[in-house]
């Protein structure tokens, strides 16, 4: 097949992918919390408030697009086409099956770190949000982004470095091949448990969601950054953030549970896609779950527990793990 | 003209263009955009350079780490609505200083056009600009200026401390 | 609290937070699916007012207006007129020509119930007033009155001289 023809098929398959997956991640996170506070969730629109994404969506492109007076105008219109770019982006080094074919860009062997600097840009949206609106709510939970995911980063830096030290590769393909598909103790997450904390909470902080979303605190702030949006611009936001946490969920599951691997697969690649899929629902569950159980942080503590446990946590957990590697103790090389 | 020169051009011109914009532009804030889009725009000149690991360490460390700083302090200073500040007259050794700075550096730049221009690709070519050899380089060839760096950055870093302790 | 402290803590007890959080996921929903199912609710709740009839049809109310007196938000508004043997309304001399409730007013007090000398307005637990626009919150007479007892005639009615002469009838035993 012509390779851009290929590229193109691809993209289109991942995009659809992740916006059907945007929208009934909504409904599944709101069913699931539903259930987790002891209430139903949606199940008015449809069958078991199926058709909710759909009448949700329907609402916020008919609303009124609203722009607030002495906004930048530019920056305001970009900020949520900024915020959804990066997360669709981060779809394309992630393998989801065991055939180069359910991979857009499979010869990429700087995958983990092309995933850092993907998520590193992802901020910009909000940071630009939230200045151009024109208000001090925005302006806030702007700031409050910026710093929270360049503290943050740090930590998830760490974590993917030992997962890319124990692979001896950057390449996502050579991690999950590293993790000895079709043995669950492979998986990174026995060997590397302090990286998967880590990695696990500096996601968490770095999708600015709960317990990390003072981004959008809305008892302080509103609803931050995003306060000045409606309709489609705001539809933009959120799917951006929950794209991004399907993304982030099929890192963690790439790194720590052994990507698409599980039994059969050789003899039915087309398993692997279900297997990957199923481990990232699991970890998008989870998500839900820690929304379910855990406060939000005070601001400060937050900045304390990033620089002060998670960073210092994560060293140490590097330079444990080199050691291990030189020192050729079993299961580390 | 290959493909890769077409893309080449057009990735040029907007790194140019980027450039430009963020010296001309009166707003801190749309300066720092520019510079972010030159950013992205010199990565993916890395990245036709066949050296992808500094493409993607281009864009985490400046564009999403330093850059992200940069528009952290212009937000919380409000600099982006400062007015143009008359010029002060301390200052005004900065102009002809920086305009010696300049030709010396389009000096330079035209004498490593004109001398290594066509080595460039080959070199590029050639070399394996992954990790390992980066890592490798810095340890062994560049071990000094790698531990003066270190060192210039920690100062800074105590420096920065010492500047936000109470007195 | 020293770092061991600390971390013992967050070992031991967050994971007792999730456990629970997760064992609320095997819990019933405690949601009504209201309005297909209402939860019960007590006899006394002060809902909205209906205005009551005697057995043989006739109205309680006789518009003396001690329920917009006692009304502590204004929200009650009465024009009373007179009865005739011909055409009557109410037992006594007057009877409630017009009588309005703003239902966006009314602070579901249940003065004007207790203020009623002939026991005309109640406040009953059936009807929660709704309604779309600020004039259609306004309840007039026909809304807040109720049908006549079965069998018995609307009002008014053609009533022998004489045999209503008091505004107040004997009143019924108290059967609640």
């Amino acid at each position: 097949m012509n390779p851009i023809l290929e590229a193109l098929v691809k993209s289109v398959g991942i995009l659809v992918v992740a916006l059907a997956g945007f929208a009934y991640m909504t409904w599944v996170e709101r069913k699931f919390i539903s259930r987790l506070q002891a209430r139903i969730g949606p199940n008015r629109a449809g069958p078991f408030g199926l058709l909710q994404p759909v009448a949700d969506g329907i609402k916020l492109i008919f609303k009124e697009s609203i722009t607030p007076a002495n906004a930048d105008v530019l920056v305001y219109f970009l900020a949520p086409v900024v915020a959804v770019i990066p997360a669709l982006v981060l779809f394309a080094v992630i393998p989801f099956g065991s055939d180069p074919a359910f991979q857009l860009a499979s010869n990429i062997n700087v995958g983990a770190l092309y995933v850092m600097a993907v998520l590193g840009v992802g901020i910009y949206g909000m940071i630009l949000a939230g200045w151009s609106s024109n208000n001090k709510y925005a302006l806030l939970g702007g700031l409050r982004a910026s710093a929270q995911v360049i503290s943050y980063e740090l930590g998830l830096g760490l974590a993917v470095l030992s997962v890319i030290m124990m692979a001896s590769s950057a390449s996502l393909n050579d991690i999950v091949a590293y993790q000895q598909p079709g043995n669950i103790l492979g998986w990174l997450i026995f060997r590397q448990p302090v990286a998967a904390v880590i990695f696990a909470i500096t996601a968490l902080a770095e999708l600015a969601r709960a317990p990390f979303d003072l981004v959008e605190a809305e008892q302080e702030l509103t609803a931050g950054f995003m306060t000045e949006y409606g309709g489609m611009k705001f539809a933009l936001f959120y799917m951006s953030e929950y794209v991004k946490m399907i993304g982030m969920s099929a890192l963690f599951v790439t790194f720590f549970l052994g990507g698409w691997s599980g039994p059969f697969v050789n003899e039915a690649p087309v398993l692997s896609l279900v297997y990957f899929a199923i481990k990232v629902l699991a970890c998008l569950l989870v998500m839900v779950w820690v929304r379910a159980t855990l406060p939000r942080f005070r601001y400060d503590k937050l900045m304390g527990f990033g620089w002060k446990v998670l960073l210092p946590v994560g060293l140490v957990n590097v330079v444990v793990t080199a050691l291990l590697i030189v020192a050729g103790v079993p299961g580390y090389k | 003209m290959s493909p890769d020169f077409l893309l080449f051009l057009i990735i040029a011109l907007v790194a140019v263009a980027a450039a430009l914009g963020m010296l001309f532009s009166r707003s801190a804030l749309y300066a720092a955009l520019f510079l972010i889009t030159n950013f992205g725009a010199v990565a993916v000149l890395y990245l036709l350079l066949n050296a992808p690991f500094l493409a993607v360490v281009q864009v985490s460390v400046y564009a999403g780490a330093i850059m992200v700083l940069f528009l952290f302090v212009i937000m919380l200073l409000g600099a982006e609505r400062l007015g143009r500040e008359p010029e002060a007259a301390a200052m005004r050794w900065q102009r002809p200083l920086a305009i010696v700075l300049a030709v010396v550096l389009i000096v330079q730049a035209v004498y490593v056009f004109a001398t290594r221009a066509s080595a460039v690709p080959a070199v590029a070519q050639a070399i394996d600009a992954g990790p390992l050899n980066i890592g490798k380089t810095l340890i062994n060839s560049y071990l000094l200026p790698f531990e003066v760096i270190a060192i210039v950055l920690l100062a800074a870093m105590i420096g920065a401390v010492v500047l936000t302790r109470d007195k | 609290m020293s770092i061991t402290d600390k971390v013992v803590a967050v070992v031991t007890k967050i994971p007792v937070g999730f456990a629970t959080v997760l064992k609320t996921l095997f819990r019933k929903p405690v949601t009504v699916q209201y309005p297909e199912q209402t939860k019960p609710m007590s006899a006394r709740f002060r809902g909205r007012h209906h205005l009551k009839r005697y057995d043989d049809g006739l109205e309680k109310c006789i518009g003396c207006a001690l329920c917009a007196a006692a009304c502590p938000a204004d929200a009650i508004y009465v024009e009373a007129a007179e009865n005739t043997n011909e055409e009557r309304y109410s037992p006594g001399e007057r009877y409630a020509k017009t009588y309005e409730i703003n239902m966006l007013r009314c602070i579901f007090c249940g003065y004007c119930e207790d203020a009623c000398p002939t026991n005309a307005i109640v406040l009953e637990p059936i009807e929660f007033p709704t309604g779309y626009t600020r004039d259609g919150m306004i309840y007039v007479k026909d809304m807040l009155l109720e049908p006549p007892p079965a069998g018995a005639p609307a009002t008014p009615q053609q009533t022998p001289a004489g045999k209503y002469d008091r505004a107040i009838l004997p009143f019924p035993p108290i059967t609640d």
